[in-house]
């Protein structure tokens, strides 16, 4: 506009009417058919059976009749599963404060301290997340073996306890964590510090006043990005723990392999769903936060 | 005076980043390491074969310590009878999942990327929703439904390869049209507009314009999808009906006695996945530099 307006009127009509006829190129509607198709059969399809299966009343092996009996919930709500529930909660909101102790000061040192190699060192931290899941888990067995270095000659023979477990969240979780941290620490602007610090601020109060308040939606937004799949974590607990220490996503796989009570694995998804959702809800509203404070 | 408290800080910083690097590379280190594990001494007195790699798993004695150098396990993971055959029928699957969900996000990432935001949001919520429930609620829920899908419709497939599939491609459909949607917001609208206003058609600007430069988000996104299917292990392991893939023998060999063949065949895979890996990033970056730097196309670039 303020560029047509300098421009002598003969020439800018011209100008105006070809950028109304030059259409800003849209691709249609219908593309988009075929995935929501595919989401609508596929995954909200297997979604609603299983929200008709957590209703369902189950009639002998195998068979059962589909209606609005309430009562798989309440075997959720039994002190057995409460506990399970709690133990899935705790042990994730654990493995979450780990990798941030973990995490930030790694995220800090790339931030604050490299320049060169700054990018090289963020590529490092995410090679062994692109590699595979269950070989990670399983190298980090071969390390906690009872017979191994560490149980035999250091003494720590953590393997199938809840330690193992709590070194597994950290191990596959903390390259999803620093990603983040170190994106809301990159934005920081380091003078703040210096000005802080020749104002007399020892470095610890400058650090605590100025670089944790304005890195914090990071810290939380990268430790929802934890929280919530470790929440739900399958393997880890299962390798790791030998069964000794079971998350809720263990004892729902448990009714399909082994039980065989769907209604009742079932009812315990819906559940673990509905208490994870408490968390996404935090997490958007955090991450559109974010995205606000940050433009 | 007073930069040495800094200097020390910086220290600290190193040395703890250090001691994480050492934390999360010492596994995958002593896993290749110990593809070269022998077994203990104690089992080989008692072995008399000439191939030391042919010792029964339950007779290995403790591999968890070092007892000398041998190369067999990689030959003889290479030619185990439920490994190899797995690892092919990943790798198809993984195949298959990679370019239908390809074709699926990128139709969908060039409706969405210009749709208004009240229009785009009920989808939005929905691909969120596919990567937010956990992988296990998922596979039990896939697995009921294929089970009542059969039973209603037999023409519907049994549990096995397609199953396996159907399942994979709604995570991987979301993964790649986030990828491509970023992309192609990224790059802008201007070389569109320029070719149509120089009379380009809607196929022929997508054809020549859009879809070469949209080209490393989608080669991205195809191996970053293949990747996540071949490591799959949740999701198969309910709908798999008979069909063994590489991560459910994995899993199984990893819970119930193993032998370093494993971590052959496990060594190996990493050094794949870390090529694909090296590929993706490097495909990335050129995309990235060809965005930042902002090189002004010509107009005749944009003719035929």
């Amino acid at each position: 506009m303020a560029v047509a307006e300098k421009k002598p009127e003969v020439a800018a009509a011209p100008a105006a009417n070809r950028r109304r006829r030059s259409f800003r190129p849209r691709y249609p509607a219908w593309l988009t058919a075929p995935s929501l198709l595919y989401y609508t059969v596929f995954f909200l399809g297997p979604m609603a059976i299983l929200v008709a299966f957590s209703l369902a009343t189950q009639q002998g092996f195998g068979s059962l009749r589909y209606g609005f009996d309430t009562s798989q919930y309440g075997q959720v709500t039994t002190s057995l599963y409460l506990t399970i529930f709690g133990r899935t909660l705790v042990m994730a909101a654990v493995g979450t404060l780990l990798t941030i102790a973990v995490g930030y000061p790694v995220a800090y040192w790339m931030a604050r301290y490299l320049s060169t190699y700054k990018m090289l060192a963020l590529l490092i931290i995410v090679v062994p997340f692109w590699t595979s899941f269950l070989i990670r888990t399983y190298a980090l067995k071969i390390i906690l073996d009872p017979n191994g270095y560490l149980a035999r000659d250091l003494g720590i023979n953590i393997l199938y306890t809840k330690y193992a477990v709590a070194v597994g969240l950290v191990y596959n979780y903390l390259p999803l964590f620093i990603l983040p941290v170190f994106a809301s620490l990159e934005r920081m602007d380091w003078t703040l510090i210096e000005a802080a610090t020749d104002l007399g601020a020892r470095p610890f109060t400058a650090f605590r006043e100025i670089t944790l308040r304005l890195t914090l939606p990071g810290v939380v937004t990268g430790a929802l990005l934890v929280f919530i799949p470790m929440t739900g974590e399958y393997i880890i607990p299962n390798i790791l723990s030998g069964g000794n220490y079971e998350f809720v996503g263990n004892v729902i796989g448990d009714q399909f392999n082994q039980a065989q009570n769907q209604p009742f694995g079932s009812a315990l998804s819906i559940s673990l769903m509905l208490a994870l959702s408490v968390f996404v809800i935090v997490y958007i509203l955090v991450a559109t936060k974010e995205e606000r404070f940050g433009a | 005076m007073r930069r040495r408290p800094r200097l020390t800080a910086k220290h600290a910083f190193t040395a703890w980043a250090v001691l994480v690097y050492a934390f999360l590379f010492l596994p995958i280190v002593v896993m290749a390491v110990f593809a070269f594990n022998k077994p203990s001494a104690a089992a080989l007195a008692s072995f008399h074969g000439t191939n030391v790699c042919a010792i029964p798993p339950t007779q290995i004695g403790n591999i968890a310590v070092w007892n000398g150098f041998t190369g067999c396990w990689f030959s003889a993971g290479l030619h185990d009878p439920t490994f190899i055959p797995a690892i092919f029928v990943s790798l198809r699957i993984a195949a298959e999942a990679s370019v239908i969900a390809t074709v699926l996000g990128l139709c969908a990432a060039l409706a969405l990327a210009r749709m208004r935001p009240r229009l785009r949001a009920p989808f939005d919520s929905l691909v969120y929703l596919t990567l937010v429930v956990p992988e296990i609620v998922i596979a039990v829920a896939s697995l009921i439904f294929f089970v009542q899908a059969r039973k209603v419709f037999p023409a519907f497939p049994g549990l096995g390869n397609v199953t396996i599939l159907i399942g994979q491609v709604v995570f991987n459909a979301s993964l790649t049209m986030l990828i491509i949607r970023a992309r192609f917001v990224g790059m802008g609208d201007t070389l569109e507009e320029a070719a149509y206003d120089l009379g380009s058609g809607p196929l022929a600007t997508f054809r020549q314009v859009t879809l070469p430069r949209l080209m490393p988000a989608i080669v991205a996104a195809a191996l970053l999808s293949f990747t996540f299917s071949f490591d799959d292990y949740v999701l198969p392991a309910f709908t798999n009906g008979t069909t063994n893939t590489w991560p459910i023998v994995l899993y199984s060999a990893v819970r119930f006695g193993l032998t370093p063949a494993v971590n052959a065949l496990a060594t190996i895979m990493l050094g794949v996945t870390l090529a694909a890996v090296v590929i993706t990033a490097l495909v990335l970056r050129r995309s990235r530099r060809r965005v930042t730097a902002g090189q002004p196309i010509t107009a005749v670039q944009l003719l035929p």
